[in-house]
């Protein structure tokens, strides 16, 4: 297992959360967990997800999810989940 | 399972607020690289930093991509030159030789700043030594990356004055040798009191010879989060204050300590320490003077400053000391003049001056950093100034330095561009009375008796 947390800021409109499973999905990248919420008016997603089974190394996946977040119009990041813990957690 | 308002925070620190990893710094021992003669030494030095240190970038590069932090900084630390060339170099030009050798060293692999071109003469100068420290103008002019530091004085030595002498000298002509870039040679150029022998942080970083071969050493920083943090504690008494820097020093440690762990295992170099400064740049937003300012003062080096820079220091530390666990370097509250936006704001206002500089130094970490003086300043108030600064070092136990810029064909008024993470500086006025007398004296000061701990 190795967690990713994935992270779509952005205006909210229709098809966001398709079109990012649709790419995990054609990459191997298998989702465990999705929160949502509106920070100052802004739709913040994150994903859970498992890329140890990924048909592309994590760079690659960062790249090509940008590139995504740009053509919809959002901010698409990942991030390994371990950053998270060590400043979140004892 | 994390939850998603801690992702948010996480990343709001890292894109609004400024969060970063300053530096991976790779400590490597030059000490089996002494050869018959300068150029087999010269060829040893370049062979084992470009191998040790050959994939240091892309590893970096390669952490920053997993976790989503920006890695600012690679960088390469080695053992001081003074005791690597000892046997081998008899004129300047010879060191000068390995000097070109570590910049060339440095580009191969890519890193921004190689130091270590020093010399630690704390109680007494080698030939080498000497050879050295007259070197470092020419040396500091003829390369790019390399940065250089002499430890002038400890708590358990006392102060070199022969030394802090030369020194005076040596920094007025390192500015005229780079007078066409508002003498930036000396932005390269650190004198120490008390020098750690793991820093990660340039220009003085240099790898002790108390150190293993090689070792991964990484500063932290992020003055913006910790400024973010204190807003909203306005009005809040000291306990609330420093419990929310405490907790976010906690944090941005933890960061360094993670990048630090992974660095090392995929370098296969043992890790070090962390550094867990607040470094600022000049960006807004990512300034210690800000955050004095948030604590209650109208601006840095307004009465009050001191105790402010203290209690921040302090509490950064101890925060810190509980994510990682081996802390080390300088850690500490910098309070470089040319890098951060609000210090200069507050120098051009005429809010700060060297004088209050100089007893902040007392308790924060480092000391006059990046400061720019008229470039007539004469080469024994130089070494005035860091006689001071060394003393304040060696009786407070504490790491000391003195970074001072005189701008050749400038004086108060103008300012000096350096450009980049340096920034520029107004030029600050120095006192006028002359100390001759007290630096040509020579010999040394000794050590305080508090220093008799045995």
């Amino acid at each position: 297992m190795k967690k990713t947390i994935i992270t779509v800021l952005g205006k909210d409109k229709v098809g966001i959360i398709a079109k990012v499973c649709v790419y995990l999905s054609q990459n191997n990248i298998n989702i465990l967990d999705i929160a949502q919420t509106i920070v100052d008016g802004y739709f913040n997603m994150m994903m859970v997800v498992d890329i140890a089974a990924a048909s592309k190394d994590q760079s690659r996946i960062n790249e090509e999810l940008g590139d995504l977040g740009k053509e919809i119009g959002v901010q698409i990041r990942a991030q390994s989940e371990e950053i998270f813990n060590m400043m979140h957690r004892l | 399972m994390i939850g998603i308002n801690e992702v948010i925070e996480t990343n709001e620190m890292i894109h609004k607020l400024n969060l970063d990893v300053r530096t991976i710094t790779m400590g490597i021992s030059l000490l089996d690289c002494v050869g018959s003669d300068v150029k087999e030494t010269c060829d040893k030095i370049y062979d084992k930093i470009t191998s040790s240190a050959k994939n240091l970038v892309k590893v970096g590069n390669e952490i920053s991509d997993k976790y989503g932090i920006p890695i600012v900084n690679k960088r390469i630390s080695v053992t001081p030159i003074a005791l690597v060339g000892g046997s081998v170099c008899k004129t300047e030009d010879d060191f000068i030789e390995i000097a070109k050798k570590l910049d060339e060293a440095a580009n191969t692999c890519g890193v921004n700043f190689i130091g270590g071109y020093s010399a630690l003469v704390s109680k007494g100068m080698t030939k080498a030594d000497e050879l050295l420290i007259r070197s470092i103008p020419k040396a500091l002019a003829c390369t790019g990356r390399v940065c250089s530091s002499v430890n002038t004085g400890s708590t358990k030595t006392g102060i070199n004055m022969d030394a802090v002498k030369l020194l005076g000298e040596i920094i007025l002509e390192t500015a005229e040798l780079t007078k066409d870039a508002d003498s930036i040679g000396c932005a390269k150029f650190v004198v120490f009191c008390n020098a750690p022998d793991d820093n990660p942080f340039m220009a003085g970083a240099f790898h002790g010879v108390t150190e293993a071969d090689r070792i991964i050493n990484v500063g932290v920083s992020g003055p913006g989060v910790v400024k973010a943090a204190i807003e909203h504690a306005r009005g809040k008494n000291f306990e609330v204050l420093c419990e929310t820097i405490k907790k976010t020093a906690f944090k941005i440690t933890r960061v360094g300590q993670l990048v630090a762990k992974e660095a090392s295992e995929r370098l296969g170099v043992p890790f070090g320490i962390i550094d867990l400064s607040l470094a600022p740049t000049p960006a807004v937003g990512d300034s210690v003077g800000e955050i004095l300012e948030e604590i209650g003062l109208e601006y840095a080096g307004a009465p009050g400053t001191t105790a402010a820079l203290a209690m921040l220091n302090d509490q950064v530390k101890k925060g810190g000391v509980m994510a990682s666990s081996y802390v080390g370097g300088l850690s500490g509250a910098f309070i470089p003049v040319s890098e951060d936006q609000r210090m200069i704001d507050a120098v051009s206002a005429g809010a700060l001056s060297l004088e209050k500089l100089e007893a902040m130094t007392c308790v924060c970490s480092v000391g006059l950093d990046m400061i720019a003086i008229p470039g007539d300043t004469k080469a024994t108030t130089i070494s005035g100034i860091i006689a001071d600064e060394m003393a304040l070092g060696m009786v407070n136990q504490k790491t000391t330095a003195v970074r001072l810029i005189p701008v050749i064909g400038k004086t108060v008024g103008d300012k000096a561009e350096f450009g980049g993470l340096l920034g520029y500086a107004p030029i600050m006025p120095v006192n006028q009375y002359a100390c001759d007398a007290f630096i040509n004296r020579g010999g040394r000061i000794p050590a305080p008796i508090h220093s008799f701990k045995n």
